[in-house]
């Protein structure tokens, strides 16, 4: 249980880095993808207040091509999910999820979007946005300065940078399936959990009990 | 700085009352025990005889032991002096406690969360609905026999983290692999969602006495809802209107999509563990959050921190409200569409602000800065220099040039002036505090009306403007602003050197057992923790009175009769923010 | 005049446009990528652009700055690693979220407790970078770090922290925070001495 937390870091040899077999075309095509990512306006908590400060004359999102943040879900590339989750707003979250256009990435910003953060253990939280929405790049820290936001950022341009057009989902064959919608009940009900709630229907739920 | 009335009026008040009032006599408690069938008239007489007018909080708590819920109030003059605290006991079993809405219409928003965390049901309360979780929701969160889905021990520190602490994730030890529990036996077959329903209901409900029915045209009305995710920087907060045309009939806040459990995880954590959760409540301001749990424990300790950490902490709190209010003023011009040049300017003053604050605490929001009896650590070499280039040469002169490029446009005076008027008499009423109760023409600072920490040696004026729209609570803080740096000015100049620490730093803090209730006035108003301590080293009680959310109760006062495009104005004049309002 | 208020507010904005291009000539054109601007820019007096050009300027980050916690470790002879750390648990305790697990070492042959880590662990999706655990700590052995640079696309993988990854040197933390450091080492120096000095007259 406690070695397989951490899988070890497999070494990368210098020559293999980079070498996704990225042609011209690729190369042109992520370059304007990657400079000029739309983020959408969503700021949930504390977070956000660094994701504005980013935005603003100090730290200057618009070095990045990235200070048009369009409240619309319609005209955005990227979600910068910042702060912390909550079970009520978790159907909206995935409804827009589901509203953005492809190709579309999702940023989980600071530790509550991460992985729930310090207020993980309450009755209200969701652990993590990844539970819900695939996400790309996390960006830890509570809240993380904008210099740690923007190293962020340049995580994510680095793999728009490493996406190729003959891999990309989007323009495949199969379309694309939108995300379930969490519902609100006795307690958040996920679609994809609904045969196990059946199966546990007359056993209660019991909270979990301390560590083995 | 006035007297409370006379001892004879408030010794006969339980005269009057007895045997349905009596003085509350356990240790370290205050204030008086009512009868749940006297308590609207016991209120009557404190509001228009005694001319306790302002209803500052109302909250409950779970005595498990004792198999009863009380419901606690705290009640204030808006001439000044300390307050009245009064409580109603009623048993666990079934709690029922008429509501003071008729009497106290700022009741309203808090009461619901009152039943909604505890269960203590509100007799007369013209809607008792969830607010801050959703409808359906199953159980009473914060009742002491209500466990969450990861519960592991009743109170930290928690065992299984030292010195075995193997470590895992909680997400891989529950059922479900997710933070949920449904109850026993409940199955989604042919389970129906609850959804908005009772909402929508709610929002024809309360206004079908306006005159809409006397409008002639056969017009219909629509409900628009606003929210959680729009374009405004105030969080995740949804309004519900139901529209005639442009004009708002009437307007319902959704609220409770940032909840984060804030005082369920404060029952669980010791009481130093709380402070950094402080921090997060209401984002902008930490170290005036810090600044009121404080104080709050302090009373309960009874002790005092040394001068030149209370002339520190003066200072943060002041610098605090520059950056809050500098902050207001750049998102409600964000609200009226000049998007983001007032902003840039304002953050730019924040930045350096923070600057500040990272060079002392640490960090540049989440402060962390206070303890019990003191502060965390000293200034550091070079802040008080910087301090004092901020106090006495770039904020005034920013501020100047802030002034010189918003209040005279006439776009913003067009805007703002006559918009979202809320009279005197209805702000006390609705309870409101901070910019906005003084906006209309209540002269009410808590730092002059029942003064804290060194307040009552410095020399400020309390700001107060006359018309309570928009264009007055933008002003006001302007106003705000100046005072802050007079009061600035005087603090940087007189710091005395020193402890910054009444005793030893610990991390065991001893509380005794009682209740305290303690206030701030922070930059959005009065806010303050009430905590009930059992002598353990986690509190048994406690509560954020947070001046956000309370303030909401007037949003629809504010609102009715305007256009759309004004709820978004009048909003950010408010001044909100997520974190406080939902906790 | 009708419109003289909004004129006025252009005028501001006037200002700041003009003040951005006169401030680039007074420094020269040596005004980005030099500490020196850089400094000159983020203070007080500082007029015109106020952006920090990240990643090639970085805004160096104050002494008291903190972020994730990390653990101290001496080098002793052959390179070997003396961990400060007692494993006396008090940081565990006292962090808020409870995001630091820590196991003891059990002596092998007497089963008594050693005072030492045998496993450390910190999980930074729950880490809120308050900086109880350094504050508390009785033997300076975990102190708050400055890389805030933790960007990653994994999280399963990457956020809980193991002993190793948690360790750095000494001289790493003199780098990064010297006053606290030569405080804490005359701190140090003091009660060695003083140690010293009680044997001396215990021996005599």
């Amino acid at each position: 249980m406690d070695a397989s937390i951490n899988i070890p870091e497999i070494p990368i040899p210098d020559e293999l880095r980079g070498t996704v077999s990225i042609t011209t075309l690729d190369r042109i095509y992520n370059w304007g993808r990657r400079s000029s990512v739309w983020p959408m306006f969503w700021g949930l908590a504390c977070c956000a207040i660094e994701m504005i400060a980013t935005a603003t004359s100090r730290y200057d999102l618009a070095r990045f091509g990235m200070e048009v943040m369009r409240p619309s879900p319609r005209q955005c590339d990227l979600i910068i999910v910042s702060g912390t989750v909550t079970k009520k707003l978790i159907p909206q979250i995935v409804r827009l999820y589901d509203q953005v256009p492809e190709p579309k990435y999702v940023m989980a910003m600071g530790a509550c979007a991460s992985g729930g953060g310090p207020f993980k253990e309450g009755y209200s939280v969701v652990s993590g946005v990844d539970q819900f929405l695939p996400v790309d790049v996390y960006v830890p820290g509570c809240p993380p300065t904008p210099q740690a936001l923007l190293h962020g950022f340049i995580t994510l341009h680095e793999k728009i940078a490493q996406q190729s057009i003959k891999t990309s989902p989007w323009y495949g064959r199969e379309p694309i399936e939108p995300l379930p919608i969490p519902v609100l009940g006795p307690d958040l009900i996920n679609p994809r959990d609904l045969p196990a709630i059946q199966a546990n229907a007359n056993r209660p739920a019991e909270p979990a009990t301390t560590a083995a | 700085m006035t007297e409370s009335p006379a001892p004879v009026l408030l010794e006969s008040l339980e005269a009057r009352f007895s045997p349905g009032a009596r003085r509350d006599d356990r240790p370290g408690f205050e204030g008086y025990i009512v009868e749940a069938a006297r308590l609207l008239d016991f209120a009557r007489v404190l509001r228009d005889e005694l001319g306790y007018d302002f209803l500052s909080s109302v909250t409950g708590v779970d005595y498990l032991p004792d198999g009863r819920m009380e419901s606690v109030y705290h009640a204030y003059r808006t001439t000044g002096g300390p307050g009245l605290v009064f409580k109603v006991q009623v048993p666990r079993d079934n709690p029922v406690v008429p509501s003071l809405v008729g009497l106290y219409p700022g009741a309203e928003l808090q009461e619901r969360e009152s039943w909604d965390l505890l269960g203590i049901r509100y007799e007369g309360h013209p809607d008792l609905r969830r607010i801050l979780t959703w409808d359906g929701f199953y159980g009473h969160p914060l009742r002491k026999d209500w466990q969450e889905a990861y519960f592991e021990e009743e109170g930290k520190p928690l065992k299984n983290r030292w010195p075995e602490g193997r470590v895992y994730r909680i997400e891989d030890k529950v059922p479900f692999h997710h933070n949920v529990k449904y109850p026993a036996g409940w199955t989604p077959e042919g389970w129906v969602p609850e959804g908005d329903n009772a909402l929508y209901a709610a929002l024809g409900k309360i206004s079908s006495t306006d005159q809409d029915a006397a409008d002639s045209m056969d017009t219909d009305q629509i409900v628009v809802n606003l929210g959680p995710q729009h374009p405004s920087t105030h969080g995740v907060f949804r309004m519900v209107v139901r529209l005639d045309g442009e004009t708002i009939r009437s307007l319902k806040p959704v609220m409770g999509y940032l909840h984060r459990n804030h005082e369920k995880i404060g029952e669980r954590n010791t009481y130093l563990m709380n402070m950094p959760f402080t921090d997060r409540l209401d984002y902008f301001c930490s170290m005036s959050n810090n600044f009121g749990y404080a104080l709050a424990v302090e009373k309960l300790m009874a002790i005092r921190p040394p001068e030149r950490a209370e002339y520190i902490r003066v200072l943060m709190a002041e610098l605090t409200r520059i950056v809050n209010h500098m902050s207001a003023i750049g998102f409600l011009l964000n609200d009226l569409g000049a998007f983001f040049t007032p902003v840039m300017y304002a953050f730019e003053e924040r930045e350096l602000i923070l600057d500040l604050f990272e060079m002392t605490s640490g960090s540049r929001m989440m402060c962390n800065y206070f303890r019990f009896g003191g502060l965390a650590r000293d200034l550091p070499a070079g802040a008080m220099e910087r301090a004092r280039e901020l106090v006495f040469n770039r904020l005034p002169r920013k501020i100047d040039e802030l002034d010189r490029f918003l209040t005279g446009s006439e776009i913003i005076r067009g805007r703002c002036v006559g918009v979202g008027v809320l009279p005197r008499e209805k702000a006390i009423a609705y309870s409101q505090v901070g910019p906005v109760l003084r906006a209309s023409g209540v002269s009410y600072d808590v730092r002059r009306a029942d003064p804290y920490s060194i307040y009552d040696r410095l020399d400020f004026d309390v700001c107060v403007r006359q018309n309570g729209d928009v264009y007055d609570r933008f002003m006001i803080r302007f106003d705000e602003m100046r005072q802050s740096l007079r009061i600035l000015e005087q603090v940087v100049r007189d710091m005395p050197g020193g402890e910054i620490q009444t005793g030893k730093p610990q991390y065991q803090v001893r509380v005794p057992a009682g209740e305290s209730y303690g206030r701030v006035e922070g930059p959005k108003g009065e806010l303050g923790f009430y905590l009930v301590s059992n002598g353990k080293p986690n509190p048994w009680r406690y509560h954020v009175r947070a001046p956000s959310f309370i303030n909401l109760t007037a949003l629809e006062e504010m609102c009715k009769g305007n256009k759309l495009a004004d709820v978004v104005v009048t909003l950010g004049s408010i001044d909100i923010v997520l974190g406080e309002v939902d906790r | 005049m009708y419109g003289i208020g909004i004129l006025k507010g252009l005028a501001v904005t006037l200002q700041h446009l003009a003040d951005s291009y006169l401030d680039d000539l007074r420094w020269l054109g040596r005004r980005y990528y030099n500490p020196e601007a850089l400094a000159a820019r983020q203070g007080t007096e500082g007029r015109g652009v106020f952006t920090v050009q990240y990643p090639e300027e970085k805004l160096p980050v104050p002494e008291e700055f903190r972020f994730i916690p990390f653990l101290i470790y001496e080098e002793g002879e052959n390179g070997k690693q003396l961990d400060r750390c007692t494993s006396c648990g008090i940081c565990a305790k006292v962090c808020p979220p409870q995001c630091i697990w820590i196991v003891r070492t059990t002596d092998a042959e007497t089963g008594r407790p050693r005072p030492e880590p045998a496993e450390f662990y910190i999980d930074i999706d729950i880490c809120m970078n308050c900086g109880l655990c350094a504050e508390y700590c009785p033997f300076d052995a975990i102190k708050m770090d400055h890389d805030y640079e933790l960007a990653s696309y994994d999280r399963k993988t990457r956020h809980i922290h193991d002993k190793q990854r948690l360790s750095r040197p000494l001289s790493y933390y003199a780098a990064i925070r010297p006053a606290n450091f030569a405080r804490e080492e005359a701190l140090r120096a003091e009660k060695e001495s003083a140690k010293e000095a009680a044997k001396e007259a215990r021996k005599n």
